[in-house]
């Protein structure tokens, strides 16, 4: 199957969280309970779910950033977690993530030049000069300038951060991309801006995204299958024209149908 | 007279930088029955206006002018006691964060009945009935009301904050994006609680957010803000479905559509950038 890149069978992650007065119980959630879910090569796969759903965990058990309690994570055929450290290293080469807080995820005292370039550094890619060279150029892309590297987080705007977080993940030319509610903590112009920028990039550099998002409105426009999770089960995966036009699953239906906005807004055309 | 509530060109600045106008002559009004939502991105003053309904600006910011008529009556000219007997009283506000607003020490009965005893002079077995009767109306088993807010989901905790707000039958609610932090769900409930209430208690909701969403389900009114300016108003459906001021048009090109109809189109902001907010 190799237009399949990323493809999990039966994951399981039990989580323990102490519960009653006190904390003196314990009680077992289950974030993921039996999950399998394939990603097309070069397409946008969104992994929706209200809070609690497990759809952050998937994408972090994915990356390797969890360990599972039971089940495998194929990685262009190879089985993640049979890796041994060094080789793992390897893989996340081509498996890179953007995060959902711009300000939460860039180091402070780290310069952008640096945030950059230090996944290049990290896999000993180039020699200083075709870092620098692709750090410059890809901040191009991300539509930031040269001067940009010298500064620090702080100087930006959040959406700014972002296309910085964009540009770290992306120097790499990664195969997968998880992105993890990207464009939640963004102003709606902002928002737009991001999403069209990863679309273009997508195109250009032939990306996998696996997309987590509450946001059912962005991810109809980002999306070409749609996962839904429920109390870490995922219990409907459809492509995104299908899944909105006729959702199968009652919950599903209920999330489409608590959109804000649905009836008044569509109306409206721009 | 039918107002509730009269902004009249209230202007902010902050206190070290007076030149530099944060809320800019912004006038509105709300009738009793009815919701005004004030949208708008980060910075573009919607909170900083509600703070100054409730003369809750923090040191740093200074209101330099501007009436504020609350049934006729102007705020910005009340002291602090006369002011604290109209929060919570007459004014009711629910705020963003429903874990953050709620003592987590205190039972969340206790946190409702406290501006009954304060501004109703409520005790005793007539408290707690009242206190049940509003967990019951915002949709929480009144068996609840021993319960501590970490025992509460988001959801009914933002819940029980609508409780106290509305415990004194407040003519007016002012919500300061009071769904922003819950699920999509969890909001459209929320919502919906908050129209009936509305319409029940004949209250007047300044409604902030920046969710076109949220503005299409529950507003009559709508005021768009950017940088600190009113650059557009009217009734909802005028201003969604036929905006005139091109950054109301621009923004709501942004917004992604549930059917995925539309194409999405970022604000270019360089005609804001050079000249200011074009007319």
């Amino acid at each position: 199957m190799s237009d399949v890149i990323l493809s999990a069978r039966h994951l399981f992650k039990t989580y323990t969280q102490r519960s009653g007065r006190l904390g003196l119980g314990s009680t077992k959630i289950h974030a993921l309970d039996d999950v399998s879910v394939d990603l097309k090569t070069g397409s946008t796969l969104a992994v929706v779910g209200e809070s609690g759903s497990g759809k952050s965990t998937l994408a972090r058990c994915l990356l390797q950033l969890q360990p599972l309690d039971q089940g495998e994570v194929l990685f262009q055929g190879v089985d993640l977690a049979k890796l041994t450290a060094a080789e793992l290293r390897q893989q996340r080469r081509d498996m890179q993530m953007v995060f959902q807080d711009p300000f939460a995820s860039l180091n402070p005292r780290m310069r952008i030049g640096e945030i950059v370039a230090e996944g290049l550094l990290i896999h000993g890619l180039g020699n200083a000069d075709e870092r620098e060279h692709k750090v410059i150029k890809m901040l191009k892309r991300v539509g930031l300038t040269e001067a940009d590297m010298k500064k620090y987080p702080h100087q930006f705007s959040g959406g700014q951060r972002q296309r910085i977080g964009i540009a770290r993940a992306l120097v790499l030319e990664p195969k997968l991309v998880v992105c993890d509610e990207p464009v939640s903590a963004l102003d709606v112009s902002i928002q737009a801006q991001i999403l069209l920028l990863l679309k273009e990039l997508q195109q250009e550099m032939n990306l996998s995204y696996l997309f987590i998002s509450h946001d059912l409105r962005v991810v109809r426009h980002i999306a070409d299958e749609v996962a839904v999770m429920h109390r870490g089960k995922l219990i409907e995966h459809d492509t995104v024209e299908a899944l909105y036009a006729a959702p199968k699953q009652e919950y599903t239906k209920n999330l489409l149908n608590a959109i804000p906005g649905r009836k008044g807004l569509s109306v409206q055309t721009a | 007279m039918t107002e509730l509530l009269r902004i009249e060109g209230l202007t902010i600045v902050p206190a070290a930088m007076p030149e530099r106008m944060l809320v800019k002559d912004v006038s509105l009004t709300l009738q009793p029955g009815r919701t005004t939502c004030v949208v708008g991105e980060s910075g573009s003053g919607k909170s900083l206006t509600a703070l100054a309904v409730m003369q809750l600006l923090s040191k740093q910011l200074k209101q330099i002018s501007g009436r504020v008529l609350f049934q006729g009556q102007d705020l910005t000219t009340l002291n602090h006691e006369q002011m604290r007997d109209i929060r919570g009283k007459r004014i009711g506000m629910i705020f963003q964060e429903p874990m953050t607003s709620l003592n987590p020490v205190l039972t969340v009965g206790y946190q409702i009945g406290e501006s009954l005893t304060v501004h109703l002079g409520l005790k005793g077995k007539a408290l707690k009935a009242r206190v049940a009767s509003l967990l019951e109306q915002v949709g929480i088993p009144a068996t609840r009301a021993d319960s501590y807010p970490d025992e509460l989901s988001g959801g009914q905790r933002q819940r029980v904050m609508i409780a106290m707000s509305i415990a004194c039958e407040p003519a007016m609610l002012i919500a300061d994006e009071p769904t922003t932090a819950l699920d999509v769900t969890v909001q459209a409930q929320i919502l919906k609680l908050l129209d009936e209430l509305k319409t029940r208690m004949n209250m007047g909701m300044l409604f902030i957010t920046h969710d076109f969403g949220v503005v299409a389900d529950i507003a009559d009114d709508v005021v768009v803000m950017f940088r600190g300016e009113i650059v557009e108003s009217g009734p909802v459906a005028q201003v969604l479905n036929q905006p005139q001021h091109p950054y109301t048009k621009a923004l709501l090109a942004c917004v992604p559509d549930a059917d995925g109809k539309k194409a999405l189109q970022p604000i270019d902001y360089a005609w804001i950038d050079g000249d200011g907010v074009p007319a």
